[in-house]
């Protein structure tokens, strides 16, 4: 005990360290800290029935519901579309790879303004893919379903960015091993690599969640925002601000960060355990 | 028998996988339908929309007054943003990844936090710490100072939004390099500020540009966080993005479409960088 | 320039690195510190550049007190074990580096820096690689540079953390023995850090060996190899075959043999004790030369170059005896596997007390 207390005082030997550090705690205050404190602050300060009655009207519930389911089933999409695009590109060879390589980036760098005006553009009744699905009367803009198509959109590079430097490290020995042991294919994959790639693709899947629970820019347009049917919960801290309602928007607001906030701490835990048990 | 043939297709596809021929094509074009659903219709979409009433539409639409002040205000705003979070970035990483202290972990931790709020959380709150409602913001409003529905808040939220982009780039890579050459230069007599413009600064500038174009990417693009503090003033408070949607809703398709177009643009020199960026450290090793 | 360690202390949560060290070095020698991994000697030595910080104790170098004196201050060169050369700076610049960053006041001008840098490629036998970077030379090369660079500021000491370590074997030799002629050239006061103990009985003047935080021995390589201070010591430096046995009357009984000690004075009080002695040592012979002889059978033979390394199987003796002899003695021997040879263990050495490795 005496030793680690000794060892935070001793002198440190580059230079710059009581600078830098007392910038970045500094900064990060300024800027981040004392900004989201306000949530907090605010959610505590008003009194618990403003509180309860902000986040339990039915049209605030509906879009809760709404954002986690459809964020859900968008990361568990992009789990699957992820895993094989992973796979792919890490493990075949063919023309135009590096270009999509790069390109997994994209929704990270297109502006999310854009990427909604696309969808909406697309799938509506005249727009290149939505004139086909309207033929077997199949719409996805204005219902939950185009939601999703957003957010798979935006938690598709989150996937393939966790899960790809796994499968490139994973060993072809491991699995020629496994086949020459007798395990089929599908047996090498369920019992050796899945497992082996599944913290990974955990990590992935959450990333992608608590982006899409928070996201905006791409949804509003493709969704219609229709109360109770296709409000998504960052839409109802935009209405309710449009109206002054600072309370109800830091009220809506204080129950989404405590989600993203478990999940993200979830998954902080779970990798913890998961290193633990490999050592 | 298996595994002769197995190895030859793997020297047909000169792939790493011994995975079937048939398996391998199916995959393969499993991921370029992805893609062709979620990466390049859109990117055609952008363009064919742009340019459905002509080069010359799409050239006033982008030279018209008000897309001009939005990409200026958008170009200030990145001009302001992205030196402030490059210094904060790299004075972070240097503290990180060059000594060892208490809490770390949690530090590293709360530099991410931006990326766990939504971009409409990320403007509500500087709305809740210096809007006109509030104590302070009423304050600054008596001193004849406005942020919020002005380009100060902008700023701000967009400090926040891309806040964590260059320390996040910098500190594995700052770890990975170690001390020893910033403890070389100091046993050799070197100061503070020598050692990091010699030694740390030339280590470490890929990724810092990197990071700095991620940072930029996101701070133009940024559309929640602005969207709740600007107010929308055409001319006055519109970004880029902002304007998209101001022309989007108001059904003017090929203009909104067309100053999309410098968006991706900008997106898709992003992430060529990356690439370029990737294979150049990729080939230093 | 004379170096005197009074009383280092340096603890780590959970061990002690540096247990009450103290050494004077003298100026211009050339010190080893040996030691096996983890045992603190990496720490000393980071701790007189100002690399670290100790606990207690004070670093005084030529009468001057440099505890507290950050590193860049105490004009130490320090050679690190993997070069730590500046990657984006070409060979000349890595070298004038400590030249260029001294304050403009007493910095030398730009034609006597490189006069200067270009004398010490010579010296390193460098100076073809003046425009190259790090990644293009060898780890034999680099090695050179990162010592050039050290001595490009004159420091009153040089420092060397297992400067040869990361260098493969043949390597390793020839930079040894260039860097034993370098310091008769220089004569800088040296210190480096080793857990070879080839390396240290080749290079240094002293040697000193460093156990769990704690010196055992200090002296010349030839006091170190020949009057080892204790089990440890004995131990470390070169291969010794150990026996675990009980004194006796001036005797120490192995097994049921008893074998000579002539240096065990205390002997007469029955105890404990175990008997070292090198490969070389052992006498081994057609004809019986004295009673105490065992009878030992050959049970493999390698050939390890000039020596001729036996595994020799005892009566009484649980462990095989491991027994080096020169090659012309072999051969005018003619000695085979299975062959019943005559063993001499009277150069046996003999520590009491509880010894741990």
């Amino acid at each position: 005990m005496n030793m680690t207390l000794f060892k935070g005082k001793q002198r440190k030997i580059l230079p710059g360290f009581g600078l830098s550090m007392g910038y970045t705690v500094f900064y990060l205050s300024a800027i981040v800290l004392v900004p989201l404190s306000t949530i907090v602050i605010s959610a505590f300060g008003m009194n618990p029935e403003t509180f309860f009655g902000a986040i339990s009207s039915p049209r605030v519930l509906a879009s809760y519901r709404l954002s986690v389911s459809t964020a859900l089933l968008a990361s568990l999409f992009d789990a699957v579309a992820g895993f094989l695009t992973a796979w792919t590109l890490v493990r075949y060879r063919f023309p135009g790879r590096r270009i999509l390589d790069a390109l997994v980036d994209l929704p990270f760098a297109l502006p999310t303004a854009v990427a909604g005006i696309c969808f909406a553009t697309l799938y509506s009744p005249v727009g290149w893919l939505g004139q086909f699905l309207a033929k077997i009367n199949m719409e996805l803009i204005n219902k939950p379903s185009g939601i999703v198509i957003a957010l798979i959109f935006i938690g598709f590079p989150f996937v393939v960015r966790t899960v790809q430097p796994v499968i490139a490290e994973l060993e072809p020995e491991i699995e020629e091993s496994a086949q020459s042991l007798g395990a089929n294919r599908w047996q090498t994959f369920r019992k050796i690599l899945l497992p082996h790639l599944f913290p990974a693709l955990l990590t992935g899947i959450t990333l992608a969640f608590a982006r899409g629970i928070g996201e905006y820019g791409s949804v509003i347009f493709i969704a219609g925002n229709l109360p109770f049917k296709t409000e998504i919960a960052p839409l109802m801290i935009m209405t309710k601000l449009d109206q002054f309602d600072y309370n109800g928007a830091s009220a809506v607001a204080f129950v989404l960060l405590l989600i993203s906030f478990t999940m993200l701490i979830l998954l902080n835990g779970v990798q913890r355990w998961q290193q633990k048990a490999y050592q | 028998m298996q595994t002769s043939t197995t190895r030859q297709t793997a020297t047909i596809t000169g792939s790493r996988s011994k995975d079937p021929i048939a398996v391998q094509l199916l995959l393969i074009a499993l991921t370029f339908l992805f893609f062709a659903g979620f990466i390049f219709m859109p990117l055609a979409l952008v363009f064919s929309q742009a340019l459905q009433k002509g080069v010359q539409l799409y050239l006033d639409s982008i030279r018209e007054p008000y897309a001009l002040e939005a990409v200026k205000l958008t170009l200030i705003t990145a001009a302001i943003v992205v030196p402030l979070n490059a210094v904060f970035g790299v004075t972070a990483a240097w503290a990180i990844s060059k000594f060892s202290f208490k809490g770390k972990t949690l530090l590293v931790s709360l530099l991410d936090l931006p990326f766990a709020v939504s971009p409409v959380i990320a403007g509500l709150i500087f709305v809740l710490l210096v809007g006109s409602r509030t104590p302070f913001g009423s304050w600054l409003g008596e001193h004849g100072i406005k942020i919020i529905f002005s380009t100060p808040g902008i700023v701000i939220a967009t400090l926040f939004v891309t806040f964590p982009f260059v320390a996040r780039e910098l500190i594995p890579l700052m770890e990975s390099q170690g001390r020893e050459e910033e403890e070389a230069a100091i046993t050799l007599g070197a100061r503070g500020w020598q050692v990091f413009r010699i030694i740390t600064l030339p280590n470490i500038r890929w990724g810092l540009m990197y990071g700095m174009i991620l940072c930029t990417a996101r701070s133009i693009g940024e559309f929640g966080a602005v969207s709740v503090v600007s107010g929308h003033i055409r001319g006055m408070t519109n970004t880029i993005p902002l304007h998209v949607e101001i022309l989007y809703s108001e059904y003017n398709y090929t203009a909104s479409f067309a100053v999309a177009s410098i968006l991706v643009f900008l997106a898709l020199t992003t992430v060529a960088i990356k690439g370029a960026v990737e294979k150049h450290v990729h080939n230093n090793q | 320039m004379s170096i005197e360690i009074r009383n280092i202390t340096k603890s780590y949560p959970g061990y002690t690195a540096l247990d009450d060290i103290s050494l004077s070095i003298r100026t211009g020698e050339l010190i080893a510190l040996l030691g096996p991994s983890g045992c603190g000697k990496t720490t000393l030595l980071r701790i007189i550049a100002g690399l670290e910080t100790a606990d207690k104790g004070s670093i005084i170098l030529e009468d001057k007190d440099t505890t507290n004196l950050p590193a860049r201050e105490k004009n130490v060169g320090f050679v690190f074990q993997h070069y730590a050369l500046f990657r984006r700076l070409n060979v000349f610049d890595n070298v004038a580096f400590g030249l260029n960053v001294r304050p403009s006041s007493q910095r030398q001008s730009k034609s006597e820096i490189r006069d200067r840098v270009m004398h010490l490629l010579q010296l390193v036998q460098m100076e073809w690689a003046v425009k190259r970077y790090p990644s293009q030379l060898s780890g034999g090369q680099r090695q050179r540079i990162a010592l050039a660079r050290a001595l490009a500021v004159n420091p009153k000491v040089l420092l060397l953390d297992e400067p040869f370590s990361a260098l493969d074997a043949k390597v390793r030799l020839e930079l040894r023995r260039w860097l034993r002629k370098l310091h008769e050239d220089i004569h800088v006061t040296s210190i480096f850090v080793t857990h070879d103990q080839e390396e240290a009985l080749e290079l240094a003047d002293r040697i000193v060996v460093i156990n769990k935080g704690k010196i055992e021995q200090l002296g010349s390589p030839q006091e170190v190899y020949d009057h080892p201070a204790n089990a440890f010591v004995y131990n470390f430096l070169g291969n010794v075959n150990v026996f675990q046995g009980r004194i006796r009357n001036g005797k120490v009984v192995i097994g049921d043999h008893p074998v000579d000690t002539p240096h065990l004075l205390d002997g007469h009080e029955e105890k404990n004790g175990q008997a070292f002695i090198r490969p070389h040592e052992i006498g081994v012979s057609r004809i019986r030369s004295s009673e105490s002889d065992l009878v030992g059978k050959i049970r493999d033979i390698r050939i390890m170059g000039s020596q001729i390394g036996l595994e020799l199987e005892t009566t009484g003796f649980e462990k095989l005896i491991e027994a080096e002899i020169p090659r012309d003695t072999w051969r005018n021997l003619q000695l085979n596997r299975g062959d019943e040879v005559f063993v001499t263990l009277n150069k046996v050495k003999v520590f009491t007390g509880d010894y741990e490795i």
